[in-house]
C-alpha cells in the first residue's frame, strides 16, 4: 500500500492514481539521435533497486501528472513534484 | 539419494529422523565449464538437462537465497499452453509434454495434475478472440475447446453464472491438458537429480561480479570464491537487471511486484483452474484443500516483495464473482514475488553481447509453466552452441529489429502485462 503525497491534494491512496512508469529522457528530435538512442529510450527503462523518479497521474483527484521519487526496494516516498512546482523552485 | 517404497518404509520405522540431506554442501572448485546463476526452477532444470541430455556435469549453480525460496515456489502452480503467438505457444506446449512425464523422469513426485484450465471471456468480442486462440491451438495440435452456457456450467458446476453481473461470463476457453504442478517439488526434484549427477549447487551464494576479458566472460566471483568458467547463464527473474548490469549488459526490463493468496483449507470443492479475465483473478484448490488465488501485477515498479491491499481486494472481489462461497473463507497467507517484465511482456532468452554469457529473463509472472522446456532448450544452447528453434524468437535483439512478441497486445506498459 502506497500513500502518495500529492502536491495539490495531500496524501492519497495509490488507488486514486494511474501509473505512468519510470521517468525517461527522449532523444533529441534534431536528427542527430541514432537507432541505439531510440532503442534505449523506448525499450530500456531505468530499473534500479532504490530511488527512482517516476510518473503518476492523479486520475481521481487533481488530474495532474506528478513526479514521484520513490525507493523501489522499500516503497519509501522521497520527493514529489509537479512541473509547475519544479519551475517555481528554479 | 533416491526414493523407493522400501526407503520410505525404512525411514518410517525410524520416525523419519534419519533422512540424509537432499542437497549436500559441496566444496567449490576453482573452475567449472558452466556457471548457472540462479537456483530457481529454470536454472535447476537447465542443470538437470545438461547432465541428463548432454552428459555435462562440470557445472555450478549459485543461488543467492535457498532452493525453493524464489519465484518458483511463489507462483500459483498453474501450467498451460493456451497462447496465440506461435513462439509463445510452442515453448509452453513442449513444456506441457515434459510436465506430463516429469515425475517419472526425476523419480520425484511433482504432482502434475491435468485438471483443465478454464479461461473466462466476459463479452462476445472477447469470446471471439478466445475462439481465434482455441483454433490456433488446435491447428498446432493442442487440445482446446470453447464452452458456453450449460456446457460451461457442467464443466465447472461451482461457477456462478446466475443473475446480472457487472462482467457477465460469455463463455470460456478450456484446455484440459492444463492444470497444476507442485511448484516447490519442481525445484527440489531438478536440484536433487542435478546434484546426484555431480553438479554442484551452492545456496546462499550470490554472484557478486563478473570478469570479462576481450568481450568474453571468464569468471564469476561469489562470497565462496572466484569461479573461472567458459559459459555463464543468468536466470534470476526479478534480479535480472541488477545481475546483467554487473556484466555491463542493459536489459529492457521493469521489475514489478506480484502477489498470491491462500485461504484456509476446506473440503474439495473445485477440481479445475479458473481464470477471470475482466481484471485478472485465477483460482484453484490445492490437494490440501486451500484455495490459491492470484491476480495481475501490483502495477508499478517494485523490488519490495511486499504487496498492497489494493490488489488483494481486487483479486478477491473477482474471485467472489465466480465463486460466491469463497467470501466465507479466511485468508491464511499471502506473499509476493518480483517479476521482471519487458515492454512486450514476453521472455528474453539466448545470447548477450558478451561472449559466453547467456540470459534467461523477462518471464514476468508467466515463467513457471515453461520451466522444463526452458531448462531443456537452454541446456541445449549451452552444450552445443546451437540456438534451439523454440528459443530463437525470444532473442534480446528482437527489440532492436522490431520482432516483439506481445501476446496480450498490451503495448509498451510492462506493469500492465
Amino acid at each position: 500500500m502506497i500513500l502518495l503525497p500529492c502536491p495539490n491534494c495531500g496524501p492519497r491512496d495509490e488507488g486514486e492514481f494511474t501509473y505512468g512508469g519510470p521517468q525517461r529522457q527522449l532523444p533529441s528530435l534534431d536528427g542527430q539521435s541514432g537507432t541505439d538512442d531510440w532503442l534505449k529510450a523506448l525499450f530500456h527503462p531505468q530499473n534500479p533497486r532504490g530511488p527512482m523518479v517516476e510518473l503518476w497521474y492523479h486520475a481521481s483527484g487533481c488530474e495532474a501528472w506528478i513526479e514521484v521519487t520513490r525507493d523501489t526496494g522499500t516503497h519509501e516516498i522521497i520527493d514529489v513534484a509537479t512541473n509547475r512546482l519544479r519551475d517555481d523552485k528554479q | 539419494m533416491g526414493y523407493s517404497g522400501f526407503s520410505l518404509l525404512k525411514h518410517a520405522v525410524t520416525g523419519n529422523r534419519r533422512w540424509p540431506d537432499v542437497l549436500a554442501e559441496p566444496e567449490m572448485r576453482a573452475s567449472y565449464d558452466i556457471v548457472i546463476i540462479g537456483g530457481g526452477g529454470h536454472g535447476l532444470a537447465t542443470a538437470h538437462y545438461l547432465t541428463s541430455n548432454h552428459g555435462i556435469t562440470n557445472v555450478a549453480v549459485v543461488e543467492a537465497g535457498w532452493i525453493g525460496g524464489g519465484n518458483t515456489a511463489r507462483n500459483t502452480t498453474i501450467v498451460r499452453s493456451d497462447y496465440l503467438l506461435n513462439a509463445s505457444f510452442q515453448l509452453k506446449h513442449f513444456a506441457l509434454k515434459l510436465w506430463s512425464d516429469l515425475t517419472q523422469d526425476l523419480n520425484f513426485n511433482v504432482m502434475y495434475e491435468p485438471r483443465g484450465y478454464v479461461d473466462l471471456a466476459h463479452s462476445d468480442g472477447e469470446l471471439e478472440h478466445f475462439t481465434l486462440r482455441a483454433n490456433a491451438m488446435q491447428l498446432r495440435g493442442a487440445d482446446a475447446a470453447i464452452l458456453t452456457g450449460d456446457s460451461l456450467q457442467q464443466r465447472v458446476p461451482e461457477l456462478d453464472l446466475s443473475g446480472a453481473k457487472r462482467f457477465p461470463v460469455a463463455g470460456a476457453l478450456v484446455q484440459e491438458a492444463g492444470g497444476v504442478v507442485r511448484h516447490d517439488a519442481v525445484a527440489w526434484g531438478f536440484a536433487q537429480n542435478a546434484a546426484a549427477a555431480g553438479i554442484h549447487i551452492f545456496q546462499n551464494c550470490p554472484a557478486i561480479s563478473f570478469d570479462i576479458d576481450a568481450g568474453r566472460i571468464i569468471a564469476v566471483t561469489t562470497p565462496k570464491g572466484r569461479i573461472a568458467c567458459k559459459q555463464v547463464l543468468i536466470s534470476v527473474a526479478g534480479s535480472s537487471s541488477e545481475v546483467a548490469q554487473m556484466a555491463g549488459v542493459d536489459l529492457p526490463l521493469t521489475t514489478i511486484n506480484v502477489q498470491a493468496l491462500v485461504t484456509e483449507p476446506v473440503k474439495p470443492a473445485l477440481d479445475t483452474v479458473v481464470n477471470y479475465n475482466a481484471g485478472l483473478s485465477y483460482v484453484s484448490q490445492t490437494s490440501k484443500g486451500e484455495f490459491v488465488l492470484g491476480g495481475a501485477t501490483d502495477g508499478y515498479a517494485s523490488f519490495a516483495r511486499r504487496g498492497s491491499f489494493e490488489r488483494i481486494e481486487d483479486v478477491l472481489a473477482r474471485a467472489v464473482q465466480m465463486f460466491p462461497f469463497l467470501s466465507r473463507l479466511r485468508l491464511m497467507r499471502h506473499w509476493s514475488g518480483s517479476a521482471d517484465i519487458p515492454m512486450d511482456g514476453n521472455a528474453i532468452m539466448g545470447r548477450t553481447p558478451i561472449d559466453g554469457l547467456m540470459i534467461n529473463a523477462g518471464w514476468g509472472y508467466a515463467g513457471f509453466k515453461a520451466t522444463p522446456a526452458v531448462g531443456w532448450c537452454m541446456a541445449n544452447l549451452l552444450a552445443t552452441g546451437d540456438m534451439p528453434d523454440l528459443v530463437a524468437p525470444f532473442a534480446l535483439e528482437r527489440f532492436a529489429n522490431g520482432a516483439e512478441q506481445d501476446d496480450a497486445g498490451i503495448g509498451p506498459y510492462p506493469w500492465l502485462h
